[in-house]
This record gives structure tokens, sequence and C-alpha cells, in this order.
């Protein structure tokens, strides 16, 4: 199969927030800055890239009828160490990103990925499709994290270019919905031109 | 190699292994960022406490004492220069803000002057009750250098002497509620005679 194939597929045609809309908690939750979004991207990049290697590497010797536990056991694995590490090294984003990073075990875009991918490929196919579906969930947060924070606090990655408050909606609850929706609006009116 | 049958014995030996395995890479892990994590924990905790103090020598956190009040906790850090008491920080906390709990670290002189107050913790609405934040208003700036004695520590709409932070009044009572509850338990001089 191609490799490159495998790759981009994560990031654009079947992106896992703009197309299969999946692991929407963490997406509408913590993309209140673009910074928070691109943590928690990359946390969950770690997450899926690595959990895809394991379950495609232990695949035929775990029996069918306990696949489930063991893959969420393996993943559940990676999520704490991720937990601790951020917490080690990184406290201010862990701080802010609080709950939803043990919340990454029941992203159902990792367990998705294992099930669907990873337990009927190899290694080297799991490790690219993991990659790419993180870095593609990753942008996505990116993007909408951008939006987010652009609208609503008028700064950039912490860097403020308006003073005082921006349209503060769109850093509250409602305004990921809102943020999330034309975001997926437009990457349809673009994809179907191209088809 | 063909998939193994779902039989009890294979199953159970397979998720034997897993979970021992995943146990043990865990078990690792924690060992290796247990350090880490106390350090940067303590590196927050100090951070606040040089923030809200003036100038000291000593090591608070080693003198920290405890009062459990209103099922919760209050932990007093005396500062002391030369073995002088230059004041008392207190980590104290507010179950009444808008978005729940809410932590402060207040800083007093030996006089119960309010020195400095900083916000550890907090669950405020963005651009309202978050304005206690000194970094995004004025508003937790109005307590420095104020004698709760003479300076009633409850917002003017409640007949105190606190501005509150525009539409956000509860977050503003949490606010002077914490600061009370710091100033009501504080004794100068247990810390003193130490």
């Amino acid at each position: 199969m191609n490799q490159w194939k495998n790759f981009s597929k994560g990031l654009i045609v079947e992106n896992a927030v703009f197309v299969q809309v999946l692991g929407m908690c963490p997406t509408l939750g913590t993309t209140t800055s673009a910074y928070n979004g691109l943590g928690m991207g990359l946390a969950t990049t770690f997450v899926l890239l690595m959990s895809n290697i394991v379950v495609s590497m232990v695949r035929n010797f775990i029996p069918d009828k306990v696949r489930i536990p063991a893959f969420i056991v393996i993943i559940a694995s990676f999520v704490t160490v991720v937990q601790l590490t951020m917490q080690a090294y990184v406290p201010a984003l862990y701080k802010e990103l609080g709950l939803f990073i043990p919340l990454i075990v029941v992203n159902c875009l990792v367990l998705g990925r294992a099930e669907a991918f990873a337990s009927k490929n190899n290694v080297w196919a799991a490790a690219i499709d993991g990659l790419g579906m993180g870095l593609g969930f990753t942008l996505a947060l990116f993007m909408l994290g951008s939006v987010r924070e652009i609208l609503g606090a008028g700064s950039w990655l912490g860097f403020k270019f308006i003073k005082g408050d921006g349209m503060l909606l769109f850093v509250l609850a409602p305004g990921a919905f809102l943020a999330l929706a034309y975001l997926i609006s437009i990457m349809n009116k673009v994809s179907k031109k191209k088809a | 190699m063909a998939k193994k049958e779902s039989t009890f014995l294979n199953m159970f030996l397979a998720l034997t292994l897993v979970t021992l395995v995943s146990s043990a890479i865990l078990g690792y892990v924690y060992e290796l960022t247990k350090e880490p994590i106390a350090k940067a924990k303590a590196e927050r905790q100090n951070a606040a406490l040089r923030n809200v103090l003036p100038e000291y020598n000593n090591d608070p956190v080693k003198e920290m004492y405890k009062k459990a009040v209103d099922g919760d906790t209050l932990y007093f850090f005396p500062a002391r220069k030369d073995s002088a008491l230059v004041g008392i920080a207190v980590e104290t906390f507010s179950p009444k803000g808008f978005g729940g709990m809410i932590r402060l670290m207040v800083g007093f002189l030996p006089d119960g002057t309010i020195n400095k107050i900083a916000v550890l913790e907090h669950n405020e609405t963005p651009g309202l009750g978050d304005k206690m934040e000194a970094s995004k208003s004025d508003f937790s700036l109005q307590f420095d250098g104020k004698n709760p004695k003479t300076f009633k520590l409850s917002v003017k709409k409640d007949g105190g002497d606190v501005d509150a932070i525009t539409a956000s009044t509860i977050s503003s009572r949490a606010f002077c509620d914490a600061v009370e509850r710091a100033y009501k338990n504080l004794d100068l001089t247990k810390g003193g005679a130490q």
C-alpha cells in the first residue's frame, strides 16, 4: 500500500475532526487558544502513534474476544505516560488542559484507529497512519484554537494585537460550536470545488 | 503467525501479560517523573510566595503550618529576614466563585496589612470574573497596603470598601470572602513566637 496515501489521508481527506467528526470532546473543550489546541493535538498524536505501533505489534497475539480491553489498557498506559511527563516538564500547559489529558483514553479517534487500522496492518503502516491521523487532528485543533483566540481574545499564540477583550463569545463554550461549524463548512466548500 | 484462538487460557494469558507489561512501564515512568513533578510544584509555590511577600531569607515552606476551617485547609507560610518576622503568606480559598473554588495566596505584613495578593487557581468566566488576575485588571491591586482593620473586606454593594469587577459581583465577593477568611484566621503572634 502506498505509505504517502496512508499518511496524507489523515491530514485532509479523512481528517478526524473536519470529516469524520471524531474526538469532539477535546476538540470543543480545549481549543480556547491556539497554544492549548496545539498542546492537546500533540499529546493525542503521541498516544495515537504509540498505541498504533504497539497494537499492531501484538495484533496476532491478542485473541479476538479480548481485543478491546487489551487495546484500552495499552492506550491508557500511554495516556498516563503523557500525563506524568506533562506534569513534570510543562506544568503550565498541564494545568490548562487538566482533565482533558486523562480523557484522551476515551477519545474514540484513538481506539477507532487501533481497531480499524492498526489491528489489521503491519507496524510500519500503523505508525504512518497514527502519525497522519494525529497530525490531522493537531492541525484541526490548532486552526480551531487560532480562530477562537483571534476572535475571542484578540491575540494569537499569546501575542495580543488589540487592547482589551475581543468577542468573548468565541472563548466561551458556544463559540467552540460556532467556530467549528464554520470551519467544517469552509472545508466542505473547498473540497467540493476540487472534486 | 496465525491469530490466537479465543480460548479461555489464551484470553487469560493475553490480558495478564498486557496488564503486567503496562503496569511495569507505568511504575518506571512514575519513578522517573516523581522528582521533576515535585520540583515543578514547589517551584510554583515558591514563585507565588516571593510574589506576595516582602524580601525574606528563610524557607517559609519548611515553617508552614495548617489550619482546617470551613471544610478545607488554610496554609500559613511565615517569612523571616534574619529571624525577624517580615510577613506571613496565607494560601486561602473560597468556594463561592462563579465557577467554583477560588484559591489565593495573600501576603500579610506583621501588623496585618495586606502586602500583595496572587491568584493561584480559579474557574471564573474569561473576560469577566478572570479579571481578578493581576495580569488582566487592577482589581486585586486595590488591596495592596490596606489593613483589614480599617478596610472593610466586602464589595461596595454590600457596604464594604472594595470596588467590584464590573459585571462580576459574584467573583468579586468570592475574592473578598477568601481574603477575609485568611485575615480572620491569621494569628500574628504565633508566627512571631516561633
